[in-house]
């Protein structure tokens, strides 16, 4: 398959000014015409679904959840990124692009995320009119913070709720056009097929949750902003409910997937306690503004920290990297927190946790400074560990937090599918094989804001869509597979639970697919994962009927998928010889233990194509050039 | 530690429900509430039996989707928890706890200790927002706005909108979740354009919803996991009151110039 990226020529200064010119219109009486489907409701989806809604067209949005308001996007803590420069400490549009595009590793696209750059001012404008009740100085001016992988203040915030703000922003402005009818919300619905006519994306198989009804959506356009696949790992940061399967399912239906190896581990996360844990809880990056990371300088120093004086302490990334110090991107501050703990210096009773100390920053600013900053971070640390963190240090470890993988998109956020867009994490386009921090905030709400409504409306204009009923041969094909795996799941009726199944399924990818990959691993891994899957369908326990609420039958089809897409993380992560932000593979790196880019062989994007359920996806590469910045080893030292 | 549960069941809105108990033996102090119901949901599996039905997504008190009552408080009674928050050392060994869903006529029950709560969205609707389409923002510096407004609105805004104060409510009341939401938007320079109506439109949604009037009982503002103060009701009350007065209808004089 040629993968046409349609990116702009001209300078990329005025690229997606040019594009935006050149792309055609649908005319306002028009516009009502037209039905666009947006399955997911977080800061992407939500975003889209009123923008396009208050141009006119005819929206259906779609959530699993009670409510959009509570989508995922609803968790991110620290901030957004914006090159407003209100600062003045040297921020640009041009910056926050290069920023990003280092702290990705080179293994983005550069057009992308220089619009990305471009737009990220508008959005703080946007959702500021919105009543988005950012943190201000007392002048009543924004106020900012700074955030890893880069040296100005530009990131905005809501105390550690910025997520949940801005996610209510555009939850708020979905509600609006609810209210004035142009926009049909079902929530409790479940996308579990992409309907294909003419190679174009013509609507969706819904599973109402409540009914366990599946039902047929037509529509001229379909947005998938569905959020990363996380939980593949089982324990992560994400959302219970957030999975891979609208953007799996499409992917059958013959959208490409785009590096699914590349995921990101999170430096600061609560550690794991017990076999039961259900998920794993973040601290926010923005901690490590005024906390400073330490271990003990020695192996098997059991002293609680508070008697270990500052010669025994090892700061080991204001050590390693003094430029950026605590603030240094996530890959590398969770592959250093591994190496410590594999040295045998990790704290806490399993070893496996730093500590994140704010003793420093108490005695220079006062308890009351921190509280104001931190303190609901603060109180969840409490909560759910019982230690109190104005007083004893913090214990964090690396977890899975984000997925810069994805179904690809081009330009235009168009999938390799006609007619299926997809926006915010479920695609790959902006950050690489390695997020900064406030960056997918500020991703979710480019493409949802500012990106999606113009291409789509293109895309529309200059498209010739045949009239197509529900009654069309592949609708009802659809509903058809649909229901036969839901029968197929029920029917087996063997004796592990669909968790047994995840979890198990979660501790293979984190072991060999997780922050250091080799060769040996991942092949390992990739023979079990196909045991697990053989297993998975002979054995599973779906208890009740496919015909009301059953979570664990939706949970089942969830858990399917992410042994499906676990396997082909694995091919990915075997695929790319070479060592780049996220993907770390033990056999390529520099002699300082960082990791080694192949630029000559691997400067490309990986797009798999999905050839059937026993056969071996196919490889489709899209060439990566870079004109304006130059790869380089990334340096944070 | 070892504990016995009592977790309503009901299999669907219109059928009857009841207590059933449950033994859970081998409970850890550090596991949250939901992580104990998940341990309970995978022995009934494994037994054939249906698994209990609860609301939860995030596990970190952010998103709102958790909550039921334990022994007749919302999310347990413990200051600023929500259900997924809550771990199980504040219990004790031995201990007997009773489940139950979120009860109101503006709730219906879905399932088991899942209940129905899109009567807040619509309640948003009503008048839940600021009428700016996007790309017609200004500047996010143009208007100033003092600080102390920001953290009032902030601290408002903070609810995440899980029902607790309509489950704590005598008299089911959705005051607390609409006046946080009036009281954000109203706060800030950028919803005084609405301001008035905001108020009057969404205490009418929210009494076409069936919610009860607010009497000042103060259970919503104790209960409620985010600590959203009863201040925003005494906002809502005034802006409401202002906007009954001066309500007048939109004019009818509109059309092509």
């Amino acid at each position: 398959m040629t993968l046409n990226s349609r990116i702009p020529g001209g300078p990329i200064e005025r690229a997606w000014q040019t594009t935006k010119f050149n792309m055609k219109l649908v005319n306002p009486a028009n516009k009502r015409k037209y039905h666009v489907i947006v399955v997911g409701t977080g800061l992407a989806g939500a975003s889209c679904a009123a923008s396009l809604g208050e141009l006119g067209y005819n929206v259906t949005a779609f959530c699993f959840q009670d409510s959009p308001r509570r989508a995922h996007s609803i968790a991110a803590q620290g901030g957004i990124n914006a090159a407003k420069n209100y600062r003045n400490d040297g921020d640009s549009i041009y910056r926050l692009f290069y920023d990003t595009l280092k702290g990705g590793d080179f293994r983005a696209r550069e057009h992308n995320v220089y619009r990305l750059a471009e737009v990220s001012v508008n959005i703080i404008d946007q959702c500021v009119a919105q009543g988005v009740p950012f943190a201000r100085e007392y002048g009543g001016t924004l106020a900012n913070r700074s955030f890893g992988g880069a040296q100005v203040s530009r990131t905005f915030y809501a105390r550690g709720q910025t997520g949940q703000q801005l996610l209510i922003g555009a939850y708020q402005a979905l509600e609006r056009q609810v209210a004035s009818g142009q926009v049909k919300m079902l929530a409790r619905t479940e996308m579990v097929d992409l309907i294909v006519i003419d190679n174009k994306a013509r609507g969706i198989v819904t599973r109402n949750l409540i009914t366990g009804k599946l039902e047929i959506h037509m529509a001229d356009a379909v947005a998938l902003a569905t959020g990363g696949y996380g939980n593949v790992f089982y324990l992560s940061t994400n959302a219970k409910g957030s999975n891979v399967t609208a953007g799996w399912r499409a992917h059958k239906r013959g959208a490409l997937f785009s590096n699914p190896c590349f995921t990101q581990i999170h430096p600061t996360c609560i550690p794991v306690s017990g076999e039961y844990q259900s998920k794993l809880t973040l601290m926010s990056e923005s901690l490590r503004n005024d906390g400073r990371i330490w271990v003990p300088k020695n192996a098997g120093d059991r002293r609680s920290p508070d008697q270990i004086p500052e010669d025994d302490r090892d700061y080991y990334l204001e050590r390693m990297y003094p430029s950026f110090g605590n603030l240094s991107p996530r890959d590398i501050s969770s592959r250093a927190a591994k190496r410590v703990c594999d040295e045998g210096r990790g704290v806490g009773e399993t070893g496996l946790g730093v500590y994140l100390d704010f003793r420093d920053s108490i005695q220079r600013l006062g308890e009351n400074a921190i509280r104001e900053r931190y303190g609901n971070l603060f109180e969840i640390y409490e909560r759910i560990t019982g230690e109190n963190p104005y007083k004893v240090p913090m214990r964090i470890f690396p977890a899975v937090h984000y997925t810069m993988g994805g179904l690809w998109v081009d330009y235009h956020l168009m999938s390799t599918i006609p007619g299926l867009f997809v926006l915010g994490e479920a695609n790959f386009s902006d950050h690489g094989a390695n997020r900064l921090g406030a960056s997918a905030l500020m991703q979710g709400l480019a493409d949802g804001y500012f990106v999606a409504p113009y291409t789509i409306t293109n895309y529309l204009a200059e498209t010739k869509l045949e009239k197509v009923s529900a009654d069309h041969a592949e609708a009802k094909g659809a509903l058809e597979n649909a229901t036969n795996l839901t029968n197929r799941l029920l029917s087996i009726r063997g004796k592990k639970t669909v968790t047994q199944f995840h979890r198990e399924l979660g501790k293979i990818m984190w072991d060999y697919c997780g922050m250091a990959r080799n060769k040996q691993g991942l092949e390992f891994a990739i023979g079990r994962i196909r045991e697990i899957r053989e297993e998975f369908w002979q054995n599973v326990s779906v208890p009740g009927s496919g015909s009301d609420l059953n979570q664990q039958l939706e949970n089942a089809g969830r858990v399917a998928d992410f042994i499906e897409l676990g396997e082909l993380m694995c091919l990915d992560a075997l695929d790319r010889n070479e060592s780049c932000g996220g993907h770390f593979r033990e056999e390529y790196q520099t002699p300082e233990g960082e990791a080694q880019r192949d630029d000559e062989n691997y400067a490309y994007v990986a797009a798999w194509e999905y050839k059937g359920e026993n056969a071996a996806p196919v490889l489709n590469k899209e060439p990566l050039s870079f004109e304006y910045v130059k790869p380089a080893q990334r340096s944070y030292k | 530690m070892k504990l016995t549960l009592n977790v309503w069941r009901q299999s669907g809105p219109n059928a009857p429900g009841k207590m059933v108990r449950y033994d859970m033996p081998g409970v850890n102090e550090d596991m949250s509430f939901l992580e104990m119901l998940d341990v309970l949901n995978e022995s009934l599996i494994v037994k054939g039996e249906e698994p209990v039905t609860f609301e939860h997504d995030c596990r970190e008190g952010i998103c709102g989707s958790c909550g039921f009552m334990i022994n007749g408080k919302a999310h347990g009674g413990f200051p600023k928890t929500t259900v997924c928050q809550l771990h199980m050392r504040h219990f004790k060994d031995g201990e007997e706890l009773f489940i139950e869903p979120w009860r109101a006529s503006a709730f219906p029950l879905v399932k088991d200790l899942m209940v129905d709560r899109s009567a807040f969205d619509r309640i948003i609707q009503a008048g839940g927002y600021i009428s700016v389409p996007t790309g017609s923002a200004p500047d996010g510096n143009a208007i100033p706005i003092p600080k102390s407004n920001a953290d009032r609105a902030m601290d408002a805004a903070a609810c995440i909108g899980c029902g607790a104060c309509v489950a704590s409510c005598p008299n089911a009341s959705a005051s607390l979740f609409t006046a946080a939401k009036v009281a954000h938007l109203n706060l800030l320079p950028q919803g005084q354009p609405e301001k008035f109506d905001r108020a009057l439109r969404m205490v009418t949604a929210m009494n076409e919803e069936l919610f009860g009037s607010c009497t000042n009982m103060q259970e919503c503002e104790a209960t409620c996991p985010k600590g959203i103060s009863i201040e925003n009701i005494a906002i809502l009350n005034r802006h409401f009151v202002e906007a009954s007065f001066s309500e007048r209808p939109a004019t009818a004089e509109v059309g092509a110039g």
